[in-house]
């Protein structure tokens, strides 16, 4: 419990993410949910109360290994189809893996005139659930997808395999543009950070870890937001986030992140060219 | 056949408090089964190899899949591993004492994996001292509610915390242990298999317990640094052995030469992986091409590799 009862305070100020909150608790002082319960239905209710969600699979691909090789570092990348879209403008996209003890790994949201809302991330899952996504456009409409990953253990997994050294590199960034055939690939944000679930056990006090994770991730180009991303536990330690620039974009890059304990790092790019 | 735990806490059980710290590992499994002993292999002069199954744990295997073994000197016993559960640790208690009466100084933990250390409970009532690097206290700690759990999913309830006998005597650097006109070398290494990686050299027969700094035909698993394992094995073929126990695999085989596969493996993990980074590939493009030309040389290929690409991915990423 003591994962959730922490951020209760920094939580209160936002009223959606009390709702999580809430979801979260009752989630965990439920019986423990066998692999074939759905919890989606009663996700979904908390976090978008009293909307229609329609599938998002004729435009949005969600992409996650069936079985994941490292419970605590899953790929998962949302790619949008911009031909297939039909003027649908995405203003957020919430990642969802749900039978996580917080079940919304991040929130993307974008500025208005985003062309290409696709992102990637990596994520622990804890044990066998579907991720689903959520975009919801600038018209408030609401499309999902999902997959189902089989993996568990990630988010009690031990934090990391050095501790003194990640410690020390904490808030270091790097960017790096990844490939892709027949155009500019997108670009990739990699964050120093334990980001503690609160669900890890201290390697010298065998006490658990308090949560500690970034809160906010935001990435500028030209001085000018073009990604905001909310996050939470389970994001992977050490998080990346892949998403693409608006056609034409080539202002440098600068990001800003915070975590759940106040602290702050900045740093800034030149855009690495296409290869 | 005597339950050789059961027939140890008895005497023990002299003194009242040892009865009541040693009551549920002696009640619990001598009750039910009495472990007979593992037929170990004498690789050299008094130097006993248990060879594990290459398989994942299961309740058929009892956890026993790791090698593990004995060295005897001319005052006592060092044990190195115990196995993957109180039954293989007693399995391995019997097979000593079909060998020798000597008392048991030291049981020695090559890192913390818990199918090297979870059969040390079998060995507390023979009052040794339990040795291990440095760091591997604080990593097991930090793991044993996930070990613990998936102990009990193997191998059912039997499987309890009392399995979890963490090492007091600590090694960081080099130490040498006597067995009576037996000297055994242990060195600590830097992160590498995993944070908490010491080898056990027998100088009288040149025999290198290794743990799991070697792998022998079962895929290495990565859960510390391939860099620093690398770097490792760099230092680990200096060792002047005659031959290796490698943590899995054959009882023993030629030093240096048994280095070999495992080298080549992790050397072609970290170059594919260091080139994809260097077009820009992705995590998934990593795990799903680098290796895969190792396939037919490991056994557990399909259940390690792409796990230890996520790892080294997600390590050299930071180059
Ligand atoms: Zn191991």
């Amino acid at each position: 419990m003591k994962l959730v009862i922490r951020p209760v305070t920094r939580y209160a100020a936002k009223p959606w993410r009390m709702r999580l909150l809430l979801v979260a608790i009752g989630l965990l002082c439920s019986a423990p949910a066998g692999a074939d319960d759905d919890l989606w239905p009663d996700l979904k209710e908390a976090l978008f109360p009293g909307q229609t969600i329609v599938s998002g699979a004729s435009f949005m691909h969600l992409t996650a290994p069936e079985r994941a090789y490292d419970a605590a570092v899953v790929p998962v990348q949302i790619d949008f189809d911009a031909a297939r879209m039909d003027g649908v403008k995405v203003r957020s996209l919430t990642l969802i893996v749900d039978k996580n003890p917080v079940p919304v790994a991040a929130v993307f949201h974008y500025p208005t005139d985003n062309l290409d809302p696709s992102v990637g991330t990596r994520v622990r899952v804890n044990e066998y659930t579907n991720v689903h996504a959520v975009a919801e456009a600038t018209d408030g409409r609401l499309f999902e997808i999902a997959v189902f990953v089989k993996a568990a253990g990630g988010c009690s997994a031990p934090a990391n395999k050095a501790p003194g050294e990640a410690e020390a590199h904490r808030g270091e960034m790097r960017l790096k543009r990844l490939a892709e055939e027949g155009r500019d690939g997108p670009l990739e944000i990699l964050i120093r950070h334990p980001n503690f679930t609160g669900m890890q056990m201290d390697q010298l006090t065998r006490n658990y870890i308090p949560a500690d994770y970034l809160e906010t991730i935001d990435i500028r180009s030209g001085g000018k937001l073009v990604l905001s991303v909310e996050g939470n536990i389970s994001l992977s330690e050490n998080p990346a986030i892949q998403f693409r620039l608006p056609t034409g974009e080539r202002g440098g890059i600068e990001v800003g992140v915070k975590d759940s304990n106040g602290r702050s790092y900045q740093a800034a790019w030149p855009i690495p060219p296409a290869s | 056949m005597t339950c050789p735990v059961l027939r140890r806490c008895r005497v023990a059980g002299l003194a009242g408090w040892f009865i009541a710290l040693t009551f549920a590992i002696c009640l619990q499994p001598c009750s039910a089964t009495a472990e007979a002993p593992l037929a170990m292999s004498q690789i050299a002069q008094g130097v006993y190899v248990y060879r594990g199954a290459d398989a994942e744990a299961t309740a058929e295997n009892a956890g026993g899949i790791a090698n593990i073994g004995f060295i005897v000197g001319d005052q006592s016993v060092a044990v190195i591993d115990t196995g993957g559960s109180l039954m293989v640790g007693q399995a391995l208690l019997a097979a000593i004492r079909q060998v020798t009466d000597l008392p048991i100084q030291y049981v020695i933990n090559t890192h913390f994996h818990p199918d090297h250390i979870l059969g040390n409970a079998a060995f507390v009532a023979e009052r040794p001292i339990f040795v291990g690097h440095v760091n591997l206290p604080p990593a097991l700690r930090a793991r044993q509610a996930s070990y613990l759990a998936r102990a009990q999913e193997v191998l059912g309830s039997i499987a309890s915390e009392d399995w979890f006998i963490v090492p007091q005597h600590l090694v960081s650097g080099r130490e040498v242990i006597d067995l009576g006109r037996r000297g055994l070398v242990l060195e600590a290494y830097p992160t590498a298999h995993t944070d908490s990686d010491l080898t056990v050299l027998d100088e009288a027969t040149g025999t290198l317990f290794a743990g799991d700094l070697v792998f022998l035909e079962r895929i290495p698993a990565i859960d510390g640094s391939i860099v620093g394992w690398l770097a490792a094995l760099d230092r680990l073929k200096g060792v002047p052995a005659r031959r290796v126990v490698a943590g899995h695999g054959p009882a023993s085989a030629a030093w240096p030469a048994a280095l070999a596969d495992e080298l080549r493996y992790l050397e072609l993990i970290a170059q594919e992986t260091r080139q994809i980074l260097a077009k820009g590939g992705t995590l998934q493009e990593a795990t799903a091409s680098v290796g895969l030309t190792e396939k037919n040389r490991w056994r557990l290929f399909d259940s390690y590799n792409a796990r230890n690409v996520t790892a080294a991915y997600t390590e050299l990423e930071w180059e």
